[in-house]
């Protein structure tokens, strides 16, 4: 099967429910994994045990970026190839990528408190995972607003490609305007050398984290793919009634 | 039950729409607003529900009851349907029942009176121009007015519809009730009398007694 | 009263559903929150500082353009002209599509503003104190707004002229909102009186509000 047979929905859906539950197990196996792996890592000689939190903090952080990227790509399907897939990626990745963002924020809230003594600074990183997360929910909403999801995806896909744009320009001020009001104790993760002790269950989380949005995205592309054919249905009864 | 008009004035924009109408309907019968675009067809339906100002003349109500306004015991079909289209058949109908002082049990009755029974769960979006209108009518069958104002009620609706329309519209002249509509096509019900606006030039030109703005009793 | 629930139910239905506002009032009171230490700079204790009054000034800005489209929306579908033939009170069906708003709107931002809150560093007592002024204050802030929305109904560009119309007439809600919220903070003046004035101003715009806003869809409706 190749990736020009997906593109058809019931092919898709075929696909989906035969890879699913394989997907989800070996899901759940890299998580355990991980979290086993995770648990062993040596304590921060600074921090202690609360530096564990940063292998759900990291990988959240990447795969709310990765959500992103999987929307640009999506909205390229949807402007430029016309892809009939690519907006049903594009719905389904926003609430993903907002979770994974929110997560990010939550275990770097949780993880700050005992660093910082609160649960929020502006430091440059949680900032720009803030924005990052502000701009997930502002296409959640445009989705939200356009009944049509036709409609909805041509303008949800400009939004992204735009934000692709923005997201790095963003960044950079943040670090500016971040390091512009020095003097915070901002805490920097790797800042020395991270040790292989560390790096691999790191590694190991990510590829979890990785594996579940994977997963999730299937399933919810499923989802979306049954929705639209209830809403096509519908509209069909209808137009079918005089 | 007799709503009578006298000598009505409606004034918007610091324009004359109409002056001096004149008519009187009683209950089973159906007056007919007739005249072309602009003559304020609209305007007159729009006056008697007090949704624009009376600004010369009176209306009077007999028989109704005389602690509501003819606006509270009048049902009105205006240009637009009054849906949300994000609420299903079912829910838009049951709000306007609801909010017209009914309980919800009448809804299923009234949709399958114009027949939308089997949309009830879909949202309203869905609905062509004339499965919104039926909808916006069934309205009138859900709650019980003597009164209805109808503004163009065949547009939109196809020929099977406008028969439906005309037998709801006969069944409720026969429980007493009495029409007013605003109408350019056939009607689908026999107008007891009709109400010509319009030709402004000439009513400027002949103030006389027989002014084309009073009704007059067709021979039916 | 059968007829005024079913207004309260359809209202509220209309702002989860698609193209509903409920929780982009929310969303507006994070983006605008989230603005200010980009403006002023990432200083948590000038932030603890001025927190109150920024969450303030958000959840009045997010209350307010989430109202224009309330009576606009029925007044474009002809539901307003069924409202207005209404056999229950024309105030009393505006003050039902207040509150409708306001419990999909307004309470939210309540809801919302501790969390909000940690953004700013608020602690425990400063963030009790605020929800408290916010749940008594922001009643005020959506039946201050009915006046202007209504007055707005049937202009193009009401969403600008509702806020323009209406954000003068906040200006006591927001000074007695902050002060409350900032004596719990530890400010200069006691806590008691400006909560209770705040109190006293929800109270009145309750009433105010309604009647003013009928009046003006009254005249409105040519």
């Amino acid at each position: 099967m190749s990736l020009t047979d997906l593109a058809n929905p019931s092919r898709f859906l075929k696909f989906a429910n035969r890879v699913l539950p394989w997907l989800g197990g070996v899901t759940v196996i890299a998580f355990a994994i991980g979290l086993n792996q995770a648990m062993g890592a040596p304590d921060d000689y600074q921090q202690g045990a609360t530096v564990k939190i940063m292998y759900l903090h990291v990988p959240s952080a990447w795969l709310g970026m990765l959500a992103w990227g999987v929307m640009s790509i999506a909205a390229l399907g949807t402007l430029v190839w016309r892809h009939p897939l690519a907006d049903v990626a594009a719905k389904s990745a926003a609430p993903l990528g907002a979770a994974f963002t929110l997560l990010c924020l939550v275990t770097g809230a949780l993880w700050g408190r005992p660093e910082w003594g609160t649960y929020w600074v502006w430091d440059a990183r949680l900032t720009s995972e803030l924005v990052l997360f502000l701009l997930y929910l502002g296409v959640i909403a445009l989705w939200r607003t356009v009944e049509d999801p036709s409609r909805a995806a041509r303008a949800a896909a400009i939004l992204t490609l735009v934000g692709a744009v923005d997201l790095p320009i963003i960044k950079f001020s943040v670090d500016w305007w971040n390091t512009l009001h020095q003097g915070e104790s901002v805490f920097r993760f790797g800042g020395s050398t991270i040790y292989p002790t560390i790096l691999v269950p790191l590694l190991v989380m990510a590829v979890a984290f990785t594996l579940l949005f994977v997963t999730l995205q299937i399933a919810a592309m499923r989802n979306e793919i049954l929705r639209r054919r209830v809403r096509t249905l519908r509209l069909m009864q209808a137009q079918a009634a005089s | 039950m007799r709503l009578s008009a006298s000598n009505l004035a409606c004034h918007r924009g610091g324009r004359e729409v109409f002056a001096g109408v004149s008519f009187t309907v009683a209950s089973g019968e159906v007056l007919a607003v007739t005249g072309r675009n602009g003559a304020g067809k609209s305007s007159l339906l729009r006056t008697v529900v007090g949704l624009l100002r009376i600004a010369q003349g009176s209306l009077t109500l007999e028989g109704g009851n005389p602690e509501l306004t003819i606006a509270e015991q009048a049902h009105y079909l205006g240009h637009q349907d009054a849906l949300k289209p994000s609420l299903s058949v079912a829910e838009n109908l049951e709000f306007w029942t609801g909010f017209l002082g009914r309980k919800a049990a009448d809804v299923a009755a009234a949709l399958a009176a114009v027949g939308l029974d089997s949309l009830a769960g879909l949202p309203a979006a869905y609905l062509s121009a004339g499965q919104r209108r039926r909808l916006s009518i069934a309205r009138l069958f859900a709650v019980k007015r003597s009164i209805w104002l109808l503004d163009e009620p065949m547009s939109t609706l196809d020929a099977a519809a406008q028969d439906r329309l005309g037998g709801l519209m006969r069944a409720h002249l026969a429980e007493g009730g009495f029409i007013l509509a605003a109408t350019h096509g056939p009607l689908g019900i026999e107008a007891t009398r009709e109400l010509r606006l319009g030709e402004v030039g000439s009513a400027l030109a002949q103030p006389s007694a027989s002014s084309p703005w009073s009704a007059e009793t067709k021979a039916s | 009263m059968t007829s005024l629930g079913a207004l309260l139910i359809r209202d509220m239905r209309l702002a989860v559903r698609v193209g509903g506002g409920a929780l982009m009032g929310v969303l507006f009171f994070l983006v605008v929150v989230t603005l200010v230490p980009f403006a002023i700079g990432p200083d948590l204790a000038l932030l603890e500082r001025i927190g109150p009054a920024v969450l303030w000034l958000a959840a009045l800005l997010a209350n307010l353009l989430a109202l224009d489209r309330l009576f606009a929306a029925d007044h474009e579908d002809g539901s307003l002209d069924l409202l207005l033939m209404s056999r229950a009170p024309l105030e009393l069906v505006v003050a039902v599509k207040g509150l409708a708003h306001w419990l999909t709107t307004g309470l939210p931002l309540v809801i919302a503003a501790p969390l909000i809150g940690l953004l700013l560093n608020l602690d425990g007592a400063a963030q009790a104190g605020l929800v408290l002024t916010l749940l008594v204050g922001t009643p005020a802030l959506t039946f201050i707004g009915l006046i202007g929305a209504a007055i707005a109904v049937a202009l193009r560009r009401g969403g600008l002229l509702l806020a323009v119309l209406v954000l003068p007439l906040t200006v006591p809600v927001l000074i007695f909102g902050v002060a409350a919220a900032n004596a719990v903070l530890g400010g200069a003046a006691p806590f008691g009186t400006p909560f209770t004035i705040l109190c006293a101003l929800s109270l009145a715009s309750l009433v105010i509000g309604p009647f003013a806003a009928a009046a003006a869809l009254r005249q409105e409706i040519e």
